[in-house]
C-alpha cells in the first residue's frame, strides 16, 4: 500500500516527506516501545507509535522503516520534524488512536512483522 | 588474522537523552559510507544504538569504539557507570531496572541487551559494580544471520 493511501484512509497531515508518499509499504510495526521497534522492525515498513521524541525518528533511522506514523493526534515539536526531513523519514500523523490504525491497515491487507 | 582498516572512537555523554543516539547515527553513515552491507549495517547499528542508549540511561559517560577489519566490525563501549550486579538476569527479556523517564523515551522495556545479542555474532559483557560495564560485540561481515 502507499503512503499516499494510508494518508487517506487514516486522514493524516503530512509533517514531513511529501514528496515521497509514492513509497509502498507491505508490513507494519506498531509500538511505544523503541527496543520492541528495533527487535521486530525488518526494514521498510510503516511503524506505528505515540512516541514523539527525537528518539522515535532516531530509531526509525536505525530499524530502516519508511516512514512513521504518530496516533491519537500527538504532534511532535519541529526539532524531530526537521531531523526527520534531514534523514528523509516521511511523517504523518493521525487522530486516531493505535488499535484503530492497525485494525483499518489489517482490514486493508497491511501484515505486522513478527 | 585479520587486518584493521578503521578505528575509531566516540564519547557518549550521560543522561543526555537529547543527544543519544547521535553516535550511532553517525556510525550508521560512516559504515554506509564505506560499502557496508545493508543487513549487516543493520544489524550492528542495531547493537551500537542499544549499547549507546544504555550509557545514556544508566551512566556518567562512555566510550565507543568502532573497529573494522576485512573480516568483521567490532564494536567496544566502555562506561563509567554503576555497573550490572547480575548479568544472567541482565539479559533476560522483560527485565529491567529502568526508571519512569527512561521508559518515556521509548526504552527500558527489558529489550536492550537481547536485542544486541541477537543482532551481533558474538557479545560479551564484563561489569564491575560501582565502576562501569564494558561491552564487546562482534558482527561478521559474511554472515547474513
Amino acid at each position: 500500500m502507499k503512503l499516499s493511501e494510508i494518508r487517506e484512509i487514516l486522514q493524516c497531515e503530512v509533517l514531513a516527506g511529501e514528496e515521497d508518499l509514492q513509497v509502498e509499504v507491505y508490513q507494519v510495526v506498531a509500538s511505544d516501545g523503541m527496543s520492541e521497534i528495533l527487535a521486530f522492525a525488518k526494514s521498510k515498513e510503516l511503524m506505528i507509535t505515540g512516541l514523539t521524541n527525537i528518539q522515535s525518528i532516531r530509531t526509525a533511522d536505525i530499524a530502516g522503516v519508511s516512514a512513521v506514523l504518530y496516533c491519537r493526534g500527538k504532534r511532535p515539536d519541529k526539532k524531530v520534524i526537521e531531523f526527520a526531513k534531514q534523514k528523509r523519514i516521511p511523517v504523518l500523523i493521525t487522530q486516531m488512536v493505535m488499535f484503530d490504525i492497525c485494525g483499518i491497515l489489517y482490514n486493508k491487507g497491511l501484515k505486522g512483522v513478527s | 588474522m585479520a587486518a584493521e582498516l578503521l578505528r575509531e572512537s566516540f564519547e557518549i555523554q550521560g543522561r543526555n537523552f537529547d543527544k543519544a543516539g547521535e553516535v550511532s547515527g553517525e556510525i550508521k553513515v560512516i559504515l554506509r559510507d564505506l560499502g557496508i552491507e545493508a543487513v549487516n549495517l543493520r544489524r550492528l547499528v542495531i547493537v551500537a544504538f542499544e549499547a549507546e542508549m544504555n550509557v545514556v540511561m544508566y551512566a556518567r559517560r562512555g566510550t565507543l569504539t568502532l573497529i573494522l577489519t576485512d573480516e568483521d566490525v567490532n564494536l567496544e563501549v566502555r562506561d563509567e557507570g554503576p555497573g550490572i550486579p547480575d548479568i544472567e538476569l541482565a539479559f533476560k527479556e522483560g527485565y529491567s531496572t529502568a526508571s519512569d523517564e527512561m521508559r518515556e523515551m521509548g526504552f527500558g522495556f527489558g529489550m536492550g541487551l537481547p536485542n544486541m545479542k541477537k543482532n551481533s555474532d558474538e557479545l560479551k559483557v564484563e561489569s564491575e559494580v560501582g565502576k562501569g560495564t564494558l561491552v564487546c560485540a562482534k558482527i561478521r561481515l559474511n554472515s547474513n544471520a
